[in-house]
């Protein structure tokens, strides 16, 4: 068990380009922390570099309370799952969840019970003696789950372990892993692209774009309070709606002139970003905002309207027994709905 | 698909004529003869022949000619698949870590392979030239006189090295793109698991390029026996005399040079039986190939 900390860590690949701009964070000891951002923008290579899979260019990374920069990836008491399972082809599954352990010097019974008591926790007793080749997808992610689980780690990596799943699997699988990661202690670094997983499965979340941490907090804190339209934009689904707007005279208003309520603009003025959820509205006559319905789309449990407000994209999700139609609305805000960024760097004020 | 349908039966093999019969010519018929003329004693002046039975074969296993010839053929096959494929996957391995997938320089690395068997062989011999090769001076600087076509370890030693030298390039290329398909997170797994690199490459990478491993090892074996024949020519000038000679160089000096057409044929049917072997060995192991995925 380990806390990880990064401490100005930085890394720009022998091409030149900076993947990582200096990072600095801790993710306590026990904590599940998901890196999650588009495709590109540096989880895979801060991930990595934690792993000692790639040099650090510049920065500390320490887990537990030992510098590991300069300690072989073998030597760091780490676990790595990998995308593509990265299993041994020519070994059995039970060779596969083995080798680690052989590596550093363990007896052959020991060997053989650690990786029996973690079949049985992944249910792959029976393919014990079975090639990666004659497993499912599922099965072949469990095993890559037990190679991870029998070397009794201070620390999982998870490099996007679900992508290659299909949506079903892939749901199952995440509350196991979360489950699995609870009972075991184990901090965990988890890397993915999916927000939905993030959102989920995370104690504390790290948004990174375009190399750099945008946000860190608990899937909570990134919800409500998301640093930037990049986080706004990015977590929950369906995305926050962003429109351009003007402040000052110590209100809001949208291009069509109409006041957005809520928003305090603490002495801010010019142009502005204004963020609603479309789970933060609802249709209300009394409404201070008007809406253009064009679209509805229908999702079982709830209903997405889409449309325009003041000339810009807009959608508003109605819980399934509302009511809905095409054609001008009027919405009101739920309390806190507002959240307002500057409309050119995209950082949140107030 | 869409599947070509012809009207007549006749305009295929219309179309495969030409190919037929260049095997026909050029294979068959020569094999059948060979074959047959391994049972006949052939007047060496082009009068008459004599059935003879197997005394050809049993000609053979008497002449310490030939023994010598299939002494030297076992360890020159030996040496020179050992070498080539040992020193092949020693630069893949280095040149993998370096050019994970830049083409550029395995095209370079493959041009050596473009060059036939008699230059390499040519530029062989001028290596190990007596007065001016640049081998034979860096032995003499290091006080070894070396005698090409006139030692007999001399001349086994340069036919090795430039056979070996010949055929690197092929088994590099496909080390290469063998370790380059070895997916970079399964090593990655590995380096995770494993401290020790060594280890890791008998461990992960061997047994992951055995497919390719033996593939070559039948190339390569068949590749000693039977291309090294302009290699050998080159350096031995077709002048027999004190040199070691590969089987199938045997089959050509005594055939072509001694006139013994009945025992040349006879050791081209031993070679036939041993590349059928080398082929069936090879389909068997297809086969049963396993494919990792
Ligand atoms: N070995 C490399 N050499 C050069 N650039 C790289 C290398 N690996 C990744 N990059 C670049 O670094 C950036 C971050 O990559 P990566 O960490 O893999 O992103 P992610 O995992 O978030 O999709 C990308 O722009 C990628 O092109
Ligand atoms: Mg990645």
């Amino acid at each position: 068990m380990a806390q990880v900390t990064l401490n100005k860590v930085r890394k720009v690949y022998p091409n030149g380009a900076e993947a990582l701009e200096p990072s600095t964070f801790t993710i306590p000891d026990g904590e599940l922390c998901v890196l999650v951002g588009p495709s590109g923008c540096g989880k895979s290579t801060m991930l990595r570099m934690v792993a000692g899979l790639e040099d650090v260019t510049e920065g500390e990374i320490s887990i537990g309370d030992r510098v590991v920069n300069d300690i072989d990836p073998a030597d760091r008491n780490i676990a790595m799952v990998f995308q593509n399972y990265a299993l041994y082809p020519h070994m059995t599954v039970a060779r596969n969840m083995g080798y680690g352990l052989k590596n550093r010097g363990m007896d052959k019974g020991q060997i053989a019970e650690k990786v029996r008591e973690a079949a049985q926790m992944l249910n792959l007793t029976e393919f014990l003696d079975r090639k990666p080749s004659q497993l499912s997808g599922g099965q072949r992610q469990r095993v890559a789950m037990g190679r991870a689980i029998v070397r009794e780690p201070d620390l999982f990596l998870f490099d996007e372990p679900l992508s290659n799943l299909d949506a079903k699997l892939r749901n199952q699988m995440r509350i196991e892993i979360r489950a699995l990661q609870r009972r075991l202690g184990t901090t965990a670094m988890y890397v993915t692209h999916d927000q939905v997983e993030a959102m989920t499965m995370a104690d504390r979340i790290i948004v990174l774009s375009n190399g750099h941490i945008e946000q860190i907090g608990t899937p909570a804190e990134i919800y409500s309070n998301p640093a930037s339209t990049f986080v706004a934009a990015f977590m929950g689904a369906p995305p926050m709606n962003l429109l351009n707007a003007e402040a000052g005279q110590g209100r809001v208003t949208l291009p069509g002139g109409e006041i957005v309520p809520q928003a305090g603009v603490n002495g801010h003025a010019g142009a502005v970003t204004v963020g609603i959820r479309p789970e933060d509205v609802m249709p209300s006559p009394q409404g201070d905002l008007t809406f253009n319905v064009d679209i509805i789309e229908e999702l079982g449990a709830q209903r997405l309207l889409h449309g325009q407000m003041a000339g810009q994209a807009f959608s508003v999700a109605v819980p399934k027994d509302q009511e809905a139609a095409t054609g001008e609305m009027r919405l009101a805000l739920k309390p806190g709905a507002v959240h307002l960024f500057d409309a050119d760097e995209g950082r949140r004020l107030g | 698909m869409k599947r070509a349908a012809f009207g007549h039966i006749g305009f295929p093999i219309l179309l495969l004529l030409p190919q037929l019969a260049i095997i026909a010519i050029f294979f068959y018929w020569p094999a059948a003869y060979a074959v047959e003329s391994s049972f006949y004693l052939q007047d060496p002046f082009g009068f008459g022949e004599t059935f003879v039975g197997f005394d050809n074969y049993t000609r053979l296993t008497n002449s310490t000619n030939y023994i010598n010839a299939l002494n030297f053929t076992v360890v020159f096959t030996l040496l020179v698949t050992f070498f080539s494929l040992g020193i092949a996957l020693l630069l893949a391995v280095k040149a993998d870590k370096v050019i994970r997938g830049a083409k550029t320089y395995r095209t370079l690395l493959m041009w050596v392979y473009a060059i036939a068997p008699p230059v390499a062989g040519l530029i062989g011999v001028m290596l190990f030239d007596q007065s001016r090769g640049t081998i034979t001076q860096v032995l003499a600087s290091f006080g070894y006189d070396f005698r090409l076509g006139v030692n007999y370890w001399d001349t086994a030693a340069a036919m090795i090295t430039v056979s070996v030298w010949k055929q690197i390039p092929v088994n590099f290329i496909f080390f290469l793109s063998g370790l380059q398909a070895i997916p970079r997170s399964v090593r990655e797994a590995a380096m995770i698991d494993n401290r020790s690199g060594t280890s890791r490459f008998w461990d992960i990478t061997f047994p992951l390029l055995a497919p390719t491993g033996f593939f070559l090892l039948i190339i390569n074996i068949t590749y000693s026996l039977f291309d090294t024949f302009g290699i050998v020519d080159t350096i031995v000038k077709g002048e027999p005399g004190n040199n070691p000679l590969t089987l199938v160089y045997r089959v050509y000096v005594d055939g072509f040079r001694g006139g013994d057409l009945g025992g040349s044929s006879a050791q081209s049917v031993v070679l036939m039986i041993l590349v059928l072997i080398l082929t069936i060995v090879q389909f068997r192991f297809l086969e049963r190939r396993i494919h990792y995925t």
